[in-house]
């Protein structure tokens, strides 16, 4: 009886963390594609990088609940299902990730900053070849900061009928079951806990010099 | 390389005033000064990396806005305290670096790298695979010297190269920079504000004070300097 209904679970289970796991994977891959290009950009500005920081700052202090209920009734990103939730997760995601590759590029050793200069690098390459490669671990501690708080955000998907191990919770919730909560909360325990050792041990190796 | 009439301030504050001089092919000139005479600035005017806010400075008869600033500092090689290396990259990288940029074959700069490394005595086998924090202070400034003559510039361009060495090391340094003076003959400026420093390596010596030349001449002309300022470092060296 009650492996039947862990069964169940389970073969639910597999579908739900799919689905999180793409809500997670692409809400980062968005959020790096615009963070880093962008921290790259304003970190040698610094009204914009104010700016840029502040914005990103304000996105991330919204409760989450309330943005993606705001989301929903605004046309062409709005609506209900996963490309909302992806974009409220975005919209999170991207404060870590935007404050470290500015800080990782800010911190790069000035000495080593003004060798690249004087050795006749031209500007992209002294970014491709040392600013960034240095900066790397940083960013990297940002991306992992980054998909640690979404796989936990990512829960708060399933309100707005995105799917993902949110739906165990809020259905364990309205029926006041513990093993259902449980098995949406775990894996994405789990979930944050391996996303966040195998990005620390990438970070580790990038670090290694 | 010529300064002429080079004024440099940044906003109300001026660091260098009305600067002239004339570096010759093949010299070692010291631009000497205490902290804030503007003897950084002046090395640091010779490759774009700061542009004068009046007069001109010129490289081999042409102003220095005139150049493609990236070919320039390609031409002039340069090496700071500690010797400012790419801390991701191993030694042979470091110094293969330039010529990577100017796209030598990766035979020729293998080359090259061992012939430098032997250069500044440090044996290729077992230095060439070693990364910066691998080394002692000593070793990375030798390492600081090779990368800079990698690409055989003309001039080098050192600004305070033995500042943060232990006094041993400091001079088995200034040993060494001495014989590659005399082995290579390249133009050379070097920032210093240790007189006995500029006395021993230089061939002139350039005094600056609050960003005034007060002084250019022989070490042995400087000695009879009657200026406060170059007074007051050859007390320095009297009290040694």
């Amino acid at each position: 009886m009650l492996s039947d209904v862990l069964r169940d679970l389970l073969d639910e289970g597999i579908g739900l963390l799919g689905e999180h796991l793409l809500l997670v994977v692409s809400a980062i891959l968005i959020a790096a594609a615009i963070a880093i290009p962008l921290g790259i950009a304003v970190t040698s500005h610094p009204k914009t990088r104010a700016l840029a920081l502040g914005t990103a700052n304000i996105g991330q202090t919204i409760p989450s609940l309330a943005l993606f209920g705001f989301l929903i009734p605004i046309p062409f990103i709005g609506g209900i299902g996963q490309h909302t939730a992806i974009i409220a997760l975005v919209i999170y995601a991207l404060l870590p990730i935007l404050r470290n590759t500015v800080t990782g590029i800010l911190g790069v050793d000035p000495s080593v900053r003004d060798s690249a200069e004087a050795m006749g690098m031209t500007r992209g390459q002294a970014l491709r070849m040392v600013e960034l490669p240095l900066a790397a671990p940083t960013i990297l501690a940002g991306l992992r900061i980054a998909t640690v708080t979404t796989v936990g955000t990512a829960t708060i998907a399933a309100a707005i009928g995105a799917g993902g191990l949110g739906v165990f919770i809020f259905r364990g919730i309205a029926s006041v079951d513990k093993l259902q909560i449980l098995a949406g909360a775990l894996p994405a325990a789990l979930l944050a806990l391996a996303a966040d050792a195998g990005l620390g041990w990438l970070e580790r190796r990038l670090a290694r010099w | 390389m010529e300064f002429r009439s080079v004024g440099f301030r940044i906003g109300e504050r001026a660091i260098l005033n009305n600067l002239n001089l004339t570096i010759e092919a093949g010299e070692t000139l010291a631009l000497l000064g205490r902290s804030g005479s503007g003897k950084t600035t002046a090395l640091r005017l010779v490759n774009g990396m700061v542009l004068p806010s009046s007069g001109d400075v010129l490289v081999n008869g042409k102003p220095i806005r005139e150049w493609d600033r990236v070919r320039l500092r390609r031409s002039i090689g340069y090496v700071i305290q500690e010797g400012g290396l790419f801390p991701h990259f191993t030694v042979e990288r470091n110094i293969g670096l330039t010529p990577m940029l100017e796209g030598w074959t990766p035979d020729r700069i293998r080359n090259r790298v061992d012939e430098l490394l032997e250069r500044v005595s440090l044996p290729p086998a077992d230095f060439a695979h070693r990364m910066p924090r691998q080394l002692s202070g000593g070793q990375r400034q030798r390492v600081g010297v090779a990368r800079a003559l990698a690409a055989d510039p003309e001039i080098l361009l050192f600004d305070e190269p033995f500042g943060a060495l232990d006094p041993v090391t400091r001079l088995d340094l200034q040993r060494e920079f001495l014989r590659l003076r005399a082995e290579l003959r390249k133009t050379s400026v070097f920032v210093t504000h240790d007189v006995s420093e500029a006395m021993k390596l230089a061939s002139r010596i350039a005094l600056l004070d609050r960003g005034d030349l007060a002084f250019i001449g022989a070490p042995e002309e400087f000695r009879a300097s009657k200026h406060p300022e170059a007074r007051a470092f050859l007390d320095v060296l009297n009290a040694q």
